[in-house]
């Protein structure tokens, strides 16, 4: 197991150990670290109240009523005032958190993406200022420091909820319904999203990689993605250009600039310049890929990608021409 | 004893083969015509078929394949439409498992697309298994209870099955299972 992988795994088991790509500590969203705070003010003042509860126990137990003396204490009035007082102050503080989360949405231009869950992968569209920027990419969703994102979220199956424990979350994806979450990342990294809503088999195996990048990097990265796809350089990416846009592949992924257009399945059109395969089961590299075209049963048991059972000549072409994919 | 056997066949039910049956998943050759030259009988049935049509998830998944498949675009959720209907008792081409497979895999004219080489074997016997719980001739306990689509008959769990017919003259004899 490659050290790569190995930080995936353990990121995905631990969000408070590594405190690295998917954790709710380091706050790297706008969301997180508003949320961050209202957690500090709740705990502040909570705790403070458990305190002074343990002491008046305390206390009562040590010191037991005298006789001849009844009524209402004047210390009990300042005990009610300083409850209420304080209840108040918790539901002002997560009444303002809740507006302040609400508003990122509306700072500058956003960026807008569709989010669709799938059993057991992200299918994520751009949605350009008109058609024609639209970009179609999957289990991998780059963001532009400091520009508030807008992101639909719908579900084709079952429900899956979204979490990027660093930048916000959860929302909830609901079959037929089209729900929404602002984002607005504050800090530069490679964060891993996970579904965080039991969804089937490979739950586990469903998370997002999301890289927020400077504002140049994230055009530059969108330009890309716009582009069709590379034509075959060598007779074995022809080989396998022409396995996977007439056999089995083409009838559930897409490749632009191709004729493979079915959308049941992720885009391949830039797989090779993604940071993994089958969303984060595997590193992307020609290994994870020989692994995953060959038997995909085997490394994700019950994942929609079917065993197809290539000949070496064949898996060695498809491998190839997926590779220039960039 | 009886209890054991019960439970075992509850496994069979459940058991999820993601790989598809540990049989080789050759080309169909299935009899699709009920004219026998020399004299005959449909051959025997693959025996594939009763281990697809006999797990709930091979079935489930074959509903997903129907539906991504665009098999609704011409046979609707089985009341048929530009094709034919999947869930009366006509077959022209034969309602028994390994029958629909080559259908499936071969074509049909007037329409119905070959999927060799498109689907895996593994997948067309599952939507063979789907397409047969259209006609509710797949075991109750395996069908699906509910629809995952709108629907106005009963679910394969309480309709009535309608195994292929003498009527049609394409319709091979014999019971389906």
């Amino acid at each position: 197991m490659t050290r790569a992988r190995l930080s995936a795994v353990c990121v995905g088991l631990s969000t408070s150990g590594c405190a690295g790509v998917q954790s709710i500590a380091p706050s790297a969203g706008a969301h997180t670290s508003a949320f961050n705070s209202l957690f500090v003010v709740f705990l502040v003042v909570c705790g403070f109240f458990y305190l002074l509860v343990i002491g008046f126990l305390g206390a009562a137990i040590l010191r037991r009523r005298r006789q001849g003396e009844d009524g209402v204490p004047a210390l009990f009035r300042v005990w009610v005032g300083l409850v209420s007082l304080s209840l108040v102050g918790l539901a002002l503080a997560s009444w303002l958190t809740d507006r302040a989360m609400a508003s990122y949405g509306d700072k500058g231009p956003p960026v807008r993406i569709r989010l669709t869950a799938n059993q057991w992968w992200w299918d994520v569209e751009y949605l350009g200022a008109n058609p024609s920027e639209a970009v179609r990419t999957a289990n991998e969703v780059h963001l532009p420091i400091g520009r508030p994102t807008l992101i639909e979220l719908q579900s084709n199956d079952v429900i899956h909820s979204f979490w990027v424990p660093n930048l916000a979350g959860k929302q909830d994806l609901i079959p037929g319904r089209t729900e929404d979450i602002a984002l607005l990342p504050r800090k530069i990294g490679v964060f891993r999203g996970q579904c965080a809503e039991f969804c089937g088999a490979q739950h586990a195996h469903m998370a997002l990689t999301v890289v927020v990048e400077p504002e140049a990097q994230f055009r530059s990265w969108w330009r890309q993605q716009q582009a069709e796809a590379p034509a075959p350089r060598t007779p074995e990416q022809l080989a396998g250009m022409t396995y996977v846009t007439t056999r089995e592949c083409a009838t559930c992924h897409a490749i632009a600039g191709t004729t493979a257009s079915a959308s049941v399945a992720p885009d391949l059109t830039h797989i090779a310049s993604r940071k993994t395969i089958a969303a984060g089961t595997l590193p992307m590299s020609r290994g994870g890929l020989y692994a995953w075209i060959a038997d995909p049963q085997g490394v994700k048991p019950g994942a929609h990608m079917p065993y197809i059972g290539l000949e070496a000549r064949q898996l060695d072409a498809v491998v190839a021409y997926l590779e220039t994919l960039k | 004893m009886a209890v054991a056997l019960v439970l075992l066949s509850a496994c069979d039910r459940e058991a999820r083969e993601v790989r598809g049956k540990p049989l080789p998943e050759t080309a169909v050759a299935a009899q699709t015509s009920q004219l026998f030259p020399a004299g005959g009988t449909a051959g025997p049935i693959d025996p594939r078929a009763k281990m697809y049509e006999g797990n709930a998830y091979h079935i489930a998944e074959g509903g997903r394949l129907y539906r991504q498949m665009n098999c609704v675009g011409c046979h609707a959720n089985g009341g048929g439409g530009m094709g034919p209907a999947l869930m009366d008792d006509q077959w022209r081409y034969g309602g028994r498992m390994d029958q629909i497979v080559a259908s499936i895999d071969q074509g049909r004219p007037n329409g119905m697309p070959s999927w060799r080489g498109k689907l895996t074997p593994t997948q067309m016997w599952q939507l063979a298994a789907y397409v047969r719980t259209l006609s509710a001739n797949v075991a109750k306990d395996v069908a699906p209870s509910r629809s995952d689509t709108m629907s106005a008959t009963y679910p394969p769990t309480l309709a009535k099955p309608k195994p292929p017919t003498d009527s049609d003259p394409a319709a091979v004899k014999g019971p389906a299972r």
